[in-house]
């Protein structure tokens, strides 16, 4: 077969290749690649299977492969644990499909690409009045990663080299939060109450040192309680020069009061839950938020996009705030470093908090309360399953404990699979404490009957049907 | 076609869209959310009187908007944005603005794939775990490593596990104290340089030699018990394919030191010249530079981190593993560092860059890496016989590869018009803004361009076309380019000052509104 013509590349023409060739004045792409000495050619040729040159084929393959997954649109999902299920809005999918944002570059200019800074600015302005600070970056990696930098920055800051960590923090989020930290940084673990998860006041006070940079806790926790004792715990910290981040789900925000509120100096989290699709974990985006102070804006990693005016009169323009500090400006001698990460999600998330409004946010936290509290109460007629564990008002997710029934978290879940129903999250290698138990999320997707559909399922896998 | 023709009527959308706070209605909605049944009101009760009042939210300062012009004001701000798909963006040198392509956005968008949770039953995701673990053996063969993570957010983030996995090899060997040195060069990507600086290491940069290659002796003298590695990029960002890049890599050895490849400018050596030749220990790809994915205005992204089997237990976890029957997510790395990011990465980059790449194949492939850089020297060859215009290291006797650091400086000896001038002018012509270099200058007056495989003999001339029209201008008539650009979405900012002094600067909304509204 001759070669093809490829639709992605259209100086695969022969003539037109021959064309520049001849521009050049060279026969062939070899003496191009002469520059190459030969014993670092690859010779052979790349084992890589036959391609799907058309797209009618190629999109059979790949979607042959996907139809062996099951969605969570086709099974009732109770999983949350760091990726939530909450619906997007046709608008949000809508304006980060098209083409102008998808496919814009990472920097490019403010006056070309105004659009996406303005759009990327007005995230940021509206993340920054969901947790109540006035600085915010441009969206990094995931909520994990924006604790790290948090961190980092407070270590820079007070010149500390220590962090207490509420002990109740996902575990996958502290793995990447101990990586980021290392060498300089120590990272704690503070106690907390198991029957209530909030902090131990008196552990913290215990540990707490003039080498401590920062607390960090969440709130709503990784375990799905609130951390009620926010203000406590700011004044033990700032009473020993100590910052305060807390990390938050940005979609509880509308019932629960924002961070600095309660006394927090960064606030981080995820986007993720404001209207992007999980997508196997890959939906994360994180944001750091902190006082516009110069101490903390002086740190920042990350690109921050700053509002400014323009030779038109009237006309707003946008730039980067103090770039110098990023390793873009300054290589090894900048803050960290800074990279390409999640604009285009930062985007989505800024379409879906100004769809949903103040109004959507009261609803949607309310609404998913009351489902929890709803479930809760179905499942704790279950026998052999209990259900509050932690005694806190939980949000969207809780512990549910299946010591009672004989089964374990793995063998349940198998269950409910016959049942097209995902069950929580097994934590009971995480938190051992807790027991054979699972965190189950509820949110705003969930109709009664699903949450009835649970139960039912629930007591006949326990019961062995 | 065949005659060349720029935009001279171009004029980039321009709405004056106020921020999105200035269009607020109090009480108008966007969208209503689905409120719980009635039984399940009346079960629940009073669910926010749990929270203490002091924890419960009092205002929320959102924009209220009606959806039609939620809708609108994101697509005016759509169109004030130059994507890739929709101009000719030789523009980003050292970024590879490549089509991307429709389908594969379908593909992703796919409920079987945008509704997985990343907690589900490995026997729910065995098609995403074979993209996984057959898109992994795609990239071994690219660049002959031996495994892959793609847990890394982007290309940054794949180089920062690499200084990751470079200080737990020598933490295992209890050297770590003693190692604290890691060598670049300073045409390498700074995150070479700022990402092992993050992770506790001390930062030599190496300086060119005289015809721009990392100068070698600098190497030598360089290197010692000291080093824990080198971080370099080949070809560097001024596209010159370093002839002695073995040699670099044996010198580290030699002295115990491991070497990193940065591999974000691969697309011209795809099936032509791989890191294992080279003798790298690991490398990585920007998967959405190299595999045709979109750079969504910065992301998602995607880094592909790849090693030689005796690094492998230092991967992050968890990787993704074949029994000869299933897929499944595999922690048996046991000196694993942890992780670098919640799950498994940007999985949707993933997707698309294996549909990407099963579209085209071996010889696909390969033909990329042949376009890249037939565009590139036919680009170059127009592009020097601009007035004012060169490129670095010129007569040095080496063809560029992939991309080419041009300058301005004779230009600017001319006329005054420098490239960030000429940069903001190329947008009136409906260019997007162009990549200078990295920082520092050391070629003055950058410009750095790469004409990948996506672009046409039409694009090329084009864009060489709009250079040489903005070249004269500035010999004619330097205003119109000092003063650019003029059919933007926006005009040139009147105070960059105003962006470092904390008393001016504002990333919210609400501090610009303290700020310049008392």
């Amino acid at each position: 077969m001759s070669k093809p013509v490829y639709p992605y590349i259209p100086n695969s023409v022969p003539e037109e290749k021959a064309k520049l060739l001849k521009e050049i004045g060279i026969n062939s792409v070899e003496d191009i690649f002469k520059e190459i000495p030969d014993h670092l050619r690859f010779k052979g040729k790349m084992n890589i299977p036959e391609p799907f040159l058309s797209e009618y084929e190629l999109r059979r393959h790949v979607e042959g492969l996907l139809a062996k997954n099951k969605s969570c649109k086709d099974y009732i999902n109770f999983l949350g644990a760091g990726t939530w299920q909450h619906y997007v809005p046709s608008v949000v999918d809508e304006i980060i499909s098209r083409d102008e944002f998808l496919t814009a570059y990472v920097v490019g200019d403010a006056q070309g690409d105004h659009g996406k800074w303005q759009a990327l600015f007005e995230s940021a302005s509206m993340i920054g009045e969901m947790v109540g600070m006035e600085a915010v970056n441009k969206p990094t990696y995931d909520w994990a990663n924006a604790i790290a930098i948090a961190c980092r920055m407070a270590a820079r800051m007070t010149g500390r080299r220590e962090i207490l960590v509420a002990g109740t923090i996902s575990p996958s989020r502290l793995s990447v939060v101990k990586n980021y930290c290392k060498p300089e940084i120590k990272i704690e673990l503070v106690k907390y109450d198991s029957e209530t998860g909030l902090l131990d006041l008196n552990d913290l006070k215990a540990r707490i040192s003039p080498n401590t940079a920062a607390v960090y806790f969440e709130n709503p926790s990784y375990l799905g309680f609130i951390e009620t004792q926010g203000e406590a715990i700011a004044k033990i910290a700032h009473d020993n020069g100590t910052e305060v981040i807390v990390g938050v789900d940005p979609s509880s925000l509308g019932v629960l009061a924002a961070p600095a509120d309660y006394g927090a100096d960064f606030a981080v989290g995820d986007y993720q839950p404001l209207g992007l699709h999980m997508q196997w974990g890959g939906g994360l985006a994180g944001f750091v938020c902190t006082r516009d102070d110069k101490r903390y804006v002086a740190e920042y990693p990350g690109l921050l996009y700053g509002i400014t005016t323009s030779v038109q009169e009237g006309e707003y323009c946008f730039g980067e705030v103090f770039f110098e500090r990023t390793s873009y400006a300054s290589r090894e001698k900048g803050k960290d470093f800074i990279g390409t990460t999640t604009a285009l999600w930062g985007i989505g998330a800024g379409v879906y908090m100004a769809l949903m409004g103040p109004q959507g946010f009261r609803e949607l936290g309310e609404g998913i309360m009351q489902r929890v509290q709803y479930a809760q109460g179905l499942l704790s007629n279950i026998k052999g399953v209990k259900v509050p564990v932690i005694k806190s008002p939980c949000f969207k997710e809780f512990v549910v404990n299946f010591d009672g029934t004989g089964k374990t978290v793995s063998e349940i879940n198998k269950g409910l699979l016959e049942h097209k129903i995902f069950g929580g999250k097994d934590i009971s290698q995480e938190f051992p404490e807790y027991g054979n138990s699972a965190l189950y999320c509820i949110t705003e997707v969930h109709t009664k009957e699903d949450i009835k559909k649970l139960a039912l399922a629930l007591e006949q896998v326990i019961k062995g049907l | 076609m065949g005659i060349v023709k720029i935009k001279k009527d171009f004029h980039e959308a321009r709405w004056c869209e106020p921020i999105i706070y200035e269009m607020s209605t109090p009480g108008q909605r966007g969208i209503l959310v689905p409120m719980p049944d009635d039984e399940i009101k009346a079960a629940a009760g009073d669910v926010l009187a749990a929270i203490p009042a002091k924890l419960r939210r009092k205002e929320l300062n959102l924009p209220e908007m009606d959806q039609k012009h939620v809708l609108q004001h994101y697509v005016r701000l759509s169109q004030e944005t130059l994507g890739a798909n929709l101009t000719n963006d030789i523009s980003e040198g050292t970024c590879t603005m490549k089509y991307n392509p429709r389908v594969n956005e379908d593909l992703a968008a796919h409920p079987n794939f945008a509704e997985l949770h990343p907690c589900q039953d490995e026997d729910t995701v065995q098609g995403i775990l074979e993209i996984y673990y057959k898109f992994e053996q795609i990239i071994k063969q690219i660049s002959g490593m031996d495994r892959v993570t793609f847990q890394p957010g982007g290309g940054n983030h794949a180089v920062y596990t690499a200084a990751s996995i470079v200080r737990a090899y020598w933490e295992s060997k209890g050297e770590l104290g003693k190692r604290d040195e890691v060598i670049t060069t300073i045409f390498s990507h700074p995150c070479d340089a700022a990402t092992p600086a993050t992770a506790g290491f001390k930062v030599i940069t190496l300086y060119p030699d005289k015809d721009g290659f990392p100068d070698i002796e600098a190497l030598k003298a360089a290197v010692s018990e000291r080093t824990a590695a080198i971080f370099m990029t080949n070809p560097e960002d001024i596209g010159l394919y370093n002839p002695r890049v073995d040699e670099f890599v044996k010198i580290v050895h030699s002295v115990g030191g491991l070497c990193f490849y940065d591999q974000a400018n691969a697309n011209a050596f795809l099936g032509v010249a791989r890191a294992i030749e080279a003798g790298f220990d690991m490398c990585h790809f920007n998967v959405h530079k190299t595999f045709g994915t979109p750079h969504g205005s910065s992301g998602p992204a995607n880094g592909a981190f790849c090693c030689k089997e005796e690094f492998a237990k230092f991967l992050p976890v968890p990787t993704v593993g074949f029994d000869g029957k299933k897929y499944y997510l595999d922690y048996d790395h046991p000196a694993s560092f942890g992780k670098v990011r919640d799950f498994y990465g940007t999985a949707g980059v993933v997707l698309r860059a294996y549909a990407w790449t099963m579209n085209l194949g071996a010889d696909g492939l390969r033909e990329c890496a042949d376009i890249s850089v037939i565009n590139n020297n036919y680009f170059e060859k127009k592009l020097l016989e601009i007035p004012g215009l060169s490129e670095c290291y010129a007569g040095n006797g080496h063809r560029r590869q992939e991309q080419v650091r041009y300058s301005w400086e004779k230009l600017k000896e001319d006329t005054g018009v420098g490239t960030v001038e000429v940069c903001n002018r190329v947008v009136d012509y409906g260019i997007p803004h162009y990549w200078f270099s990295h920082h520092p200058w050391e070629v003055p007056e950058p410009m750095t361009l790469e004409p990948c495989e996506s672009y046409s003999k039409d694009d090329l001339d084009e864009y060489a076309e709009v250079l040489r029209t903005v070249s004269k201008e500035a010999y004619e008539n330097p205003e119109i380019v000092m003063t650019a650009p003029h059919k933007a979405s926006a005009h040139k900012r009147n105070d960059d000052a105003a962006l470092d002094d904390p008393a001016k600067w504002a990333t919210t909304w609400k501090a610009y509104v303290r700020k310049h509204r008392k």
